[in-house]
C-alpha cells in the first residue's frame, strides 16, 4: 500500500513536473526545433533582456500590481472596518456584491469592465490603457482585501474599540492601537494576494488594456499566437525559477519564525 | 462602532461603479438594442449556440471528473504523511499553480505539437505521429493540468481536518480500511468535494484560452464565444453581454447545487 501511494504521488508530480522541465530544456535549445536537442546556447536568454517589448510590458505589470495592491489594501481595509460594524442586511448586501468578481468567471469580469469603459470613452475622454487597467486591477484586487480582514473580525473581541474609547484613546487613536494590530495579519495576507493576483491575471487585463498598455502575460499570450519563438520558454525559465527562489525563502523565514516562537514557548 | 461605518464609503463608491454597474450594463446589453429599445431578439440568438454551451458544459464536466478522481487518492495520501513533509509536499504540488497559466498551456502546446516531443518519441519507437493537438481531447487535457491544484487543495485542507478518533472508532467497529474510506471519510470530505467542484469547474466552462491554444478552431467554447463578440471580428455586444448572462446564470445554478451538498457555513473559497 505504501509502495503503492508513493508511485501514484510520483505520477501525479511527474504530469505538474514534465511539461515545464522540458520546456526548461529547450529554452537552452541551439535550433527552434521543439522535439530534437541539437545544441546549448543562451542565445534565447540574450535575445530576451533585448526584447524591448516584454522588458517594457514586464516593467507595466510590476508597476500596475504594486498600485493596485496598495490601493486596494488600504480601499479594502477601511472598508472591512466599515463593513464589519454595518447591521445585519446592509452588511450582507454589500458582502455578496464583494463577492461577486470572485464568484463570477473572470471573462465575464473582464467583459462587463469593459462595457463600462467603452460607455465612458463615448463620453468622456477616457481611452483605453493604463487607467483603466489599473482600474479593473483594483476593482478585482479589492474583494480579496475585503474577504482576508473580514475574519479577523470575528477573532476579535468586537468591545475593545469602545473600551480603549473609553480608557481616553481618540477614535483615530483607538483605531491604530486596538484595531489595526488585531487584523494585521489578514491585512498583510490581502495585500500579497492582491499583487500575486494583478502579477498573473491575464483575462481581466485583455478586455481592459487596450492596445497602449500592456502586461506581461499579455505579451506572452501575443508571443503564443506568432510563430514559435523558444524566447517564451527562456521566460518560462527564469519565471519558474524567480518562483522557486521566492517559496524557498518564504518557507525558511517560516521554519525559522516557527522555531523561534517553539524556543520561547519552551522557555 | 457607529463612527467606523463611514469607513467604508469610498469602497461603497468603488463597488457601485466599478461591480454593479459593470454588471448591470451586461444585463441591460443583453436586453436592448443599439438605439436602446426593449428586444429578446439576443438572448434567443443565444439558441443557435446550443452545440458551443453543451460542448463547454461536456468537455469541464469530464476535467472536472478527472480532476476529482486523481486529486482524491493524492490528497488523501498528503493528508497521511508525516507532519512536516506534508507542508512541503504541499508547497510542491502547488508550485506550478505560480507560472502563469498561459506558459503552463504553452507547454503543452509544444509537448503535443504535430512536431512535438511527444510524436517524435513515438515516432522513434515507429508509433504515429498522431494527431494530439487542436483536438477536444487536448482541451480536457489542458483543463485537467492548469485546475487539478483547485482540487487537490479544498480536498487535502479538509481531509487532513477530519478526526483522527472517528476513523479509529470505524476500525474498531469492524470497518475494513476500503469500508471506513467510503462510509467515513469520503462523506466527511464533501465540503471540499463541492468546493473542489465548483473551483474547477468554473474556469474550465470559461476559458477562451486553453481552447485556442490546444483546441484549434474546431473546439470553441463558450468563453471564445463571448470574446469574438468584444474584441474578435463578430463585433456585437449585445449578443456577447447576452452569452455572458446566460453563463452566469448557468454557473449560478450549478453552484445552488453544490451548495445544496454542502453543510451550511462549511463552503470554502
Amino acid at each position: 500500500m505504501k509502495k503503492l501511494s508513493k508511485l501514484y504521488v510520483a505520477l501525479v508530480l511527474m504530469f505538474l513536473y514534465v511539461p515545464i522541465f522540458v520546456l526548461i530544456v529547450f529554452s537552452f535549445n541551439e535550433s527552434k526545433s521543439r522535439s530534437v536537442f541539437s545544441g546549448f546556447t543562451l542565445e534565447w536568454y540574450e535575445r530576451l533582456f533585448h526584447n524591448d517589448i516584454i522588458i517594457s510590458s514586464l516593467i507595466n505589470t510590476i508597476i500596475i500590481a504594486i498600485l493596485a495592491s496598495i490601493i486596494s489594501t488600504i480601499l479594502g481595509t477601511l472598508a472591512a472596518i466599515g463593513i464589519n460594524s454595518m447591521k445585519k442586511v446592509p452588511k450582507a448586501v454589500v458582502m455578496n456584491i464583494t463577492n461577486m468578481p470572485v464568484i463570477n468567471p473572470e471573462i465575464v469580469t473582464g467583459v462587463s469592465m469593459m462595457l463600462l469603459f467603452v460607455f465612458f470613452a463615448a463620453r468622456m475622454h477616457v481611452e483605453f490603457g493604463f487607467v483603466t487597467l489599473l482600474i479593473a486591477h483594483i476593482t478585482f484586487d479589492v474583494p480579496y482585501v475585503i474577504l482576508n480582514i473580514m475574519p479577523k473580525f470575528k477573532q476579535m473581541d468586537p468591545h475593545l474599540f469602545e473600551a480603549a474609547q473609553d480608557l481616553g484613546c481618540s477614535p483615530f487613536m483607538a483605531f491604530r492601537k486596538v484595531i489595526l494590530p488585531e487584523i494585521m495579519p489578514g491585512i498583510v495576507s490581502g495585500f500579497l494576494m492582491a499583487f500575486t493576483y494583478s502579477l498573473d491575471d491575464f483575462v481581466i487585463s485583455y478586455f481592459t488594456s487596450g492596445s497602449t498598455s500592456q502586461t506581461l502575460p499579455i505579451t506572452i499570450y501575443s508571443m503564443t499566437r506568432r510563430k514559435v519563438s523558444p524566447e517564451i520558454n527562456a521566460l518560462s525559465t527564469l519565471i519558474f525559477l524567480t518562483v522557486v527562489i521566492i517559496l524557498i525563502v518564504k518557507n525558511i523565514i517560516e521554519t525559522r519564525a516557527a522555531k523561534k516562537n517553539g524556543a520561547y514557548k519552551g522557555a | 462602532m457607529k463612527q467606523l461605518k463611514a469607513l467604508s464609503a469610498p469602497y461603497l463608491v468603488w463597488m457601485f461603479v466599478f461591480i454593479l454597474v459593470p454588471l448591470l450594463m451586461v444585463a441591460y446589453f443583453a436586453f436592448t438594442t443599439d438605439e436602446g429599445t426593449l428586444t429578446m431578439q439576443y438572448i434567443s440568438d443565444v439558441g443557435q449556440y446550443a452545440n458551443i454551451f453543451v460542448r463547454s458544459i461536456w468537455l469541464a464536466l469530464i476535467a472536472t471528473v478527472i480532476c476529482l478522481v486523481v486529486a482524491y487518492p493524492l490528497a488523501f495520501i498528503l493528508s497521511r504523511m508525516d507532519k512536516h513533509k506534508q507542508g512541503t509536499m504541499l508547497m510542491i504540488v502547488m508550485l506550478p499553480m505560480w507560472m502563469n497559466f498561459l506558459l503552463r498551456t504553452y507547454a503543452w502546446m509544444t509537448l503535443l505539437g504535430n512536431n512535438g516531443i511527444i510524436n517524435y518519441l513515438l515516432g522513434e519507437i515507429g508509433l504515429g505521429p498522431f494527431k494530439l493537438i487542436n483536438t477536444s481531447g487536448a482541451v480536457v487535457l489542458g483543463m485537467v493540468y492548469n485546475y487539478l491544484p483547485f482540487m487537490i487543495l479544498p480536498l487535502y485542507s479538509v481531509i487532513v481536518k477530519i478526526d483522527k478518533s472517528v476513523i479509529e472508532a470505524a476500525s474498531d467497529l469492524g470497518c475494513n480500511f476500503w469500508n471506513t474510506l467510503l462510509r467515513v471519510i469520503v462523506p466527511l470530505s464533501v465540503p471540499g468535494i463541492t468546493s473542489g467542484i465548483t473551483m474547477v469547474f468554473v474556469p474550465a466552462i470559461s476559458t477562451f484560452i486553453i481552447s485556442r491554444m490546444l483546441g484549434g478552431g474546431s473546439n470553441l467554447l463558450i468563453g471564445d464565444l463571448i470574446e469574438m463578440q468584444f474584441l474578435g471580428n463578430a463585433y456585437n455586444p449585445h449578443l456577447g453581454a447576452a452569452i455572458s448572462l446566460v453563463l452566469m446564470v448557468i454557473i449560478l445554478l450549478i453552484m445552488t447545487v453544490m451548495n445544496q451538498f454542502s453543510p451550511d457555513d462549511q463552503v470554502l473559497i
